[in-house]
């Protein structure tokens, strides 16, 4: 197969249609990433162990290192570059920096996609159910304790 | 990764033909078509490129195959494609098997336990990082000798592990193993059979380049657990080396039926992560049978299940790690 051209994949990307070329082997990572310049979500371990290509799928958390582009077709992606409507930060973006919850900013993307899937399911978690809901991503500058506290804070409970 | 074609069939038998050897990340290393299911260690292995098939059959178009039922005597089965996150989540396996729904909830983390699924945490490979490594080739991969005997074995088995020392690398085996489940496993000519869990798993003895019983153009679509008798007790417990997503150093499920008398009618205590099969430990489940078992009993069973242990160089920590577990194990199934 080595010059077929590789087949279009259409879903919709933080609630617009999108439309890309993308082979059966290629990653949900490396389409967002490389094809559609969408380079928030970050390639981190590439192994589905830290956490960091955190996106959410139809409302799901998931990883988009493990996630192949072919199998988003018609469903609902959303990457840290649809949070900020308009520009402004989300409440949870803006809790994250006002907390101090990013030190190099690397694990970050993951961090808030991965808090986000949590707050839609569970608007008020505990600290518990938050770190529960983080225990898929590392932060290699250990920062999790403001990490917990923006999320915390985002929550109305900070 | 290298190109391989992408095929998604409507049901389980097609699924089947459409392979020579099935099942995600199954058996040899070198096979043509292999079965995806969440795909997790899937990827892993492609991109490891320690798989390279022409054709991934995807399981995920298959309606049905990630239901959870109970039918009329209180038995349940739970779909091959249910992911993890579902198993744990769902009331009939957290009413009746809480042991299962606790192995499964400290799988992983949460992003992989939404994609995961059962059957393919059943079927993934061993993390031995010599397997893993391209560089190394190992007994399993076809090469002359393990490397973890006398290399960097501080996460490998402690028993049956003289000739290859992977351990199992599902914790939710542990806990089904604990509960008797039987898989079920479905034909390319549509025929069906059903074996106990336990006697899936291959150890090395007997096939040092397979882990399970799946024959080719056979797919795993269930795992059956009986209802539990009345006064089953149960309980896993884990160890790592963090509380976050990592791997168990060491985990211990154990059911208990005991009877109205208090007696311990029937015991299964199953260590995880300790040999290249989820390993019963069967002097620690005759050491609590016919007992009334308290703190004495527990200890008992705990020394027991260390008998017979082979640590390597790097792993007798293990030993002590498992004896607590066992005990706490027994203790937090009564309490």
């Amino acid at each position: 197969m080595p010059n077929e051209p590789e087949p279009i994949r259409h879903f919709r990307l933080n609630g617009r249609n999108c439309a890309v070329p993308a082979a059966d082997h290629t990653l949900l990572v490396e389409t967002l990433r490389e094809t559609l310049g969408h380079v928030g979500t970050k390639q981190g371990c590439d192994g589905g162990e830290c956490g960091a290509c955190t996106v959410l799928i139809d409302g799901v958390a998931r990883l988009a290192c493990l996630t192949r582009t072919g199998e988003c077709e018609g469903h609902e992606i959303e990457t840290i570059e649809g949070l900020a409507a308009g520009g402004r930060m989300s409440r949870l973006q803006r809790a994250f920096h006002e907390r101090l919850g990013t030190q190099c900013g690397y694990c970050t993307p993951g961090m808030i996609m991965a808090a986000e899937s949590l707050l839609r399911r569970d608007p008020h978690p505990t600290e518990t159910a938050i770190r529960e809901a983080l225990s898929g991503n590392l932060c290699r500058c250990t920062g999790y304790v403001k990490i917990v506290e923006a999320v915390l804070e985002a929550a109305g409970a900070g | 990764m290298n190109r391989f074609a992408y095929a998604s069939p409507a049901t389980v038998t097609e699924a089947a033909a459409a392979t020579g050897l099935v099942a995600e990340a199954m058996v040899t290393f070198d096979e043509s078509a292999v079965l995806k299911a969440g795909g997790i260690d899937l990827l892993d292995l492609l991109k490891l490129e320690l798989l390279t098939p022409s054709v991934v059959v995807n399981l995920r178009a298959i309606k049905g195959l990630d239901a959870i039922t109970q039918d009329a005597a209180g038995n349940v089965a739970i779909g091959a494609m249910a992911t993890l996150s579902q198993v744990a989540e769902h009331p009939l396996v957290r009413g009746s098997y809480p042991a299962l729904a606790t192995a499964i909830a400290g799988a992983a983390g949460p992003q992989l336990r939404n994609v995961a699924t059962l059957g393919g945490n059943l079927l993934q490979r061993p993390h031995c990082w010599y397997l893993r490594s391209p560089a190394h080739h190992c007994l399993r991969k076809g090469g002359g000798h393990c490397f973890a005997i006398h290399g960097e074995n501080q996460y490998h088995a402690i028993f049956d592990n003289h000739a290859c020392a992977i351990v199992h690398p599902s914790t939710a085996a542990t806990a089904l193993v604990a509960l008797n489940a039987e898989v079920e496993l479905h034909d390319a000519e549509g025929a069906t059979r059903r074996l106990p869990l336990e006697d899936f798993f291959v150890g090395p003895d007997d096939d040092i380049q397979r882990e399970n019983a799946l024959r080719p153009r056979e797919v795993l679509t269930a795992i059956h657990l009986r209802k539990p008798a009345s006064g089953t007790r149960m309980a896993h417990l884990r160890q790592g080396e963090k509380a976050g997503f990592d791997w168990p150093l060491a985990d211990v499920a154990v059911v208990l039926a005991i009877g109205p008398d208090g007696v311990c009618r029937e015991a299964s205590v199953v260590l995880g992560a300790a040999a290249p099969v989820p390993h019963r430990a069967r002097a620690a489940e005759q050491a609590l049978q016919g007992r009334h078992p308290g703190e004495a009993a527990a200890g008992d069973a705990a020394r027991a299940a260390l008998r017979g242990a082979t640590p390597l160089s790097l792993n007798a920590y293990k030993l002590a790690l498992f004896e607590t577990l066992v005990r706490r194990a027994i203790l937090a199934a009564l309490a």
